[in-house]
């Protein structure tokens, strides 16, 4: 039931592969590449000279997405250099991070060649607080992001007990889907968010159709049924490679003009889907505390059998409680695509799924606003983490240290009641 | 095997004991008897071995491609480190309970220790110690916040813990220490293991006897042979393990923890014991993995545990064979499943990378259906996996 909208995609997206691009692996040939990139984005059409034993003395030239990369065939130290002639006005190299040596001593392993160039707004002198700032910008708009995400997470957990480990492939097919109603058949992206929402919502309405209400029905244990999720993450994930391969899905609108307040810098689109999330948020946060099918499914939470003894139709909350979650779930994924620079991949899910846990599991295992609070914190704490010191990556290593030392002395989570959890 | 009827000594089990000594209907939810299972279990393994070695030699053209590929894989040294690896997991989830959804990460551990400690000049041995060591700190370090509390918790902190790691070995500032994202080619750390041969270089073809394999692996027979060889050990080890007191208590913890508990049996402790044994079974499938390859920290990641856990359930889980079974009929299944839709479907509805990925594909499904239609896998018995965490 979730191939149609996929099949959709791939008609879209061609797994496309630059022309170019090398690959190393052959034990005669070699490969240097690189991406030229900005803080801001990637950067087209700019030539990167190399040079290199036996006269080696090549150059390339970056693609659509700022992609670049030469073939070798010999050992030894290679230089490679922005021709800084080539770079677009207000962009520069910093300091000399414009020419980088590369030693290849190993033909099958290909080196990855990173260059420091800025827009002429970066100023390398930033202050500590104003990057402190500006992170804690990009943190909440990751936080609100997160939180569209995590809130169905929890809610599906706190209804059924599930921990689901396919909800991330949900978000990785919000983005997917955005990128091909937006981007391929160039729908206006407000009309486009509406119909991939929608159609987010009915996989999940298909999804509890056809696969956990029997599950429930047959009464297969909780633990099994997680290993079933798992399975459907790892099914969902391969099949957006088998769509869109090794490419990354970024949501690209036209040339969003970059304002500042302070020291921060944004667009238009950072405000919209902050402002989206905000009102989506409050809207189930409302629905939640004042509807009467918010308290039905609160109830459903609380205790399912004493929800369902007092007439509450416990299946109906449930089948409700999976539709929103895909659909929030959708939503995050296409603005995730739309704002966050590094775009999608086709397993951009794992490294979701762990921010979401962790978030969930901060604020609570079931509690709708343990989750919001959760994943602010979380989405604050990975932006912030590389400002004081963790390398790359390791800013999502943070939040993890944070969801241990957390289950540690509070395992019910920030708001979670305490009770007996094992 | 003959432990698993003693497991649960229901009186509806003793029962059924009684009435049908010696009779077995297929039809039975019970499932059959031990000494039964293993002879399925022979029987399965004799005949798979005897078609696909048949299909081998004799089938022409892509048919027998695609089975030398079968043939390949089964004997691997790399699918008999996957099934250590997996013996570990059984311990953790077919005996304990646990849900441990980072056994590459032990894996990963395991065969960093032992390959950065050779490549900065350590002995093998010291290796071998500091990829346990490793394992076993880890196993520690994730036990002791999760496994007071529900299974979910040791489920989302093992699969993260997991990940990071890979994030770690990964890091560009650690290159040459562990090598980052482009690992350690195996030449660094492959010899003084190959060294210790009495196969000569292990490059013998079967002197025509076997299929044409074209094996490419380093010093492939005496990596196998030792691979395979640890495979029974680890299999022994948990037999024994499992008839002991201690392997009844696990059972026990994995049916009703609370009843163990008021027996006066410290539960936390067993747990932890059980997560580090299974962790240490981890690290050593992690060594024997890399060694016919390199160390490659994205060879590690979160797909390898979820092929553990669906090759588990394919053999069946809480069972001595199954986890050996399951191994090589997973990775036997996936080349035939990406060797077939290669040659059946035409390229241009599905290419060559793209019947990897429908493999996979499979692979997930695969793992959906086991648990909701056969949860005992091939060996297993449904009793022993009725239990929640």
């Amino acid at each position: 039931m979730l191939l149609v909208p996929l099949a959709l995609v791939a008609a879209g997206a061609s797994p496309a592969s630059a022309a170019e691009t090398c690959f190393a692996g052959s034990a005669e040939e070699g490969c240097i590449s690189g991406t030229i990139r900005t803080e801001v984005g990637v950067v087209p059409d700019v030539d990167v000279h190399v040079t290199g034993p036996g006269g080696f003395d090549e150059t390339a030239t970056s693609d659509d997405r700022g992609k670049w990369s030469v073939k070798v065939t010999e050992l030894g130290e290679y230089t490679a250099e922005v021709v800084t002639e080539t770079l677009p006005k207000n962009v520069g190299v910093t300091g000399n991070q414009g020419s980088v040596t590369v030693n290849i001593t190993n033909l099958t392993q290909g080196k990855a060649v990173t260059f420091g160039i800025r827009t002429g707004d970066y100023s390398d002198t930033v202050s500590r607080s104003d990057r402190v700032i500006r992170s804690m910008f990009s943190g909440l708009r990751l936080g609100l992001l997160l939180a569209l995400a995590s809130i169905g997470l929890s809610l599906i957990y706190g209804t059924t007990g599930l921990s689901n480990f396919a909800h991330a492939e949900q978000v990785t097919m919000g983005g997917m889907l955005g990128f091909l109603v937006v981007n391929k058949w160039g729908v206006n992206v407000w009309i486009g968010c509406f119909l991939v929402v929608l159609i987010c919502a009915s996989t999940g309405y298909l999804q509890d159709r056809g696969i956990w209400q029997p599950l429930r029905r047959r009464g297969l244990g909780l633990a099994q049924m997680m290993i079933v999720t798992i399975g459907l993450s790892l099914a969902l994930q391969y099949m957006y490679q088998y769509f869109i391969a090794a490419d990354t899905v970024k949501i690209v609108l036209s040339d969003p003009t970059p304002h500042s307040v302070g020291p921060v810098i944004f667009n238009a689109l950072d405000i919209a889907s902050m402002l989206v999330s905000i009102v989506v948020i409050s809207g189930v946060g409302y629905a939640l505390l004042r509807t009467r099918i918010g308290r039905a499914t609160r109830a459903v939470s609380d205790n399912p059998a004493l929800a369902s003894a007092s007439g509450i139709d416990v299946d109906k909350v449930i089948r409700l409680v999976w539709t929103v979650s895909a659909a929030l779930a959708g939503l995050s994924g296409i603005l995730y695509s739309l704002v966050i620079q590094h775009g999608m991949k086709w397993d951009s899910g794992l490294q979701i799924l762990l921010l979401l846990f962790a978030a969930v599991t901060l604020g609570g295992l079931g509690t709708a606003f343990g989750a919001l609070v959760g994943s602010l914190i979380i989405g604050l704490v990975v932006e912030l983490a590389p400002v004081f010191g963790a390398p790359g990556d390791l800013k999502y290593a943070s939040a993890l240290v944070i969801l241990i030392l957390l289950l540690m002395v509070r395992p019910q989570g920030l708001l979670g009641r305490a009770e007996r959890v094992g | 095997m003959s432990t698993l009827s003693e497991s649960i000594p229901t009186p509806d089990a003793a029962q059924t004991g009684e009435t049908q000594a010696g009779v077995y209907d297929p039809n039975d939810p019970e499932g059959p008897p031990p000494e039964r299972r293993f002879l399925i279990a022979a029987t399965i393994f004799v005949a798979y071995f005897v078609v696909v070695l048949l299909a081998a030699k004799y089938a022409p053209g892509t048919a027998g491609n695609i089975a030398r590929g079968m043939l390949r894989e089964s004997i691997s040294a790399q699918t008999a480190a996957v099934a250590i690896a997996i013996i570990g997991l059984n311990i953790h989830f077919g005996y304990t309970g646990l849900l441990n959804m980072g056994q590459a990460g032990f894996m990963m551990l395991g065969a960093y220790g032992f390959s950065i400690s050779i490549w900065h000049g350590l002995p093998m041995v010291v290796g071998i110690l500091m990829g346990m060591l490793a394992a076993f700190v880890f196993a520690l370090i994730l036990g002791v916040p999760t496994l007071k509390l529900r299974g979910d918790y040791l489920a989302i902190v093992t699969i993260s813990a997991a990940e990071i790691l890979r994030y770690i070995g990964r890091l560009a500032r650690l290159e040459d220490f562990s090598g980052a994202a482009q690992g350690i080619p195996g030449s660094q750390y492959r010899e003084p293991f190959t060294n210790l041969s009495f196969f000569g270089d292990g490059t013998w073809d079967g002197g025509g006897w076997l299929p044409e394999l074209q094996l490419t692996g380093v010093n492939g027979w005496w990596v196998r042979f030792v691979a395979w060889l640890l495979v029974a050990v680890c299999c022994l080890l948990v037999f024994l393990l499992v008839r002991s007191p201690w392997g009844r208590l696990l059972r026990g913890i994995r049916e009703d923890e609370d009843a163990i508990r008021s027996l006066g049996k410290n539960v936390f402790a067993i747990k932890m014991q059980a997560l580090i044994i299974g962790g240490l079974f981890g690290a050593l499938g992690g060594m024997l993995y890399i060694l016919p390859a390199s160390m490659q920290p994205d060879a590690m990641g979160r797909s390898l545990t979820f092929f553990c856990w669906t090759a588990l359930l394919l053999g069946g889980a809480a069972t001595v064979f199954g986890p050996v079974m399951g191994a090589v009929l997973f990775f036997a299944l996936r080349i035939f499943i990406q060797g077939t839709s290669n040659a059946v479907v035409p390229d241009s509805v599905m290419n060559t990378s793209q019947a990897a990925q429908f493999a996979w594909i499979c692979v997930g499904v695969t793992l959906m259906l086991l648990v909701i239609f056969r949860p005992q896998g091939i060996l297993g018995d449904k009793r022993e996996l009725r239990f929640n965490v």
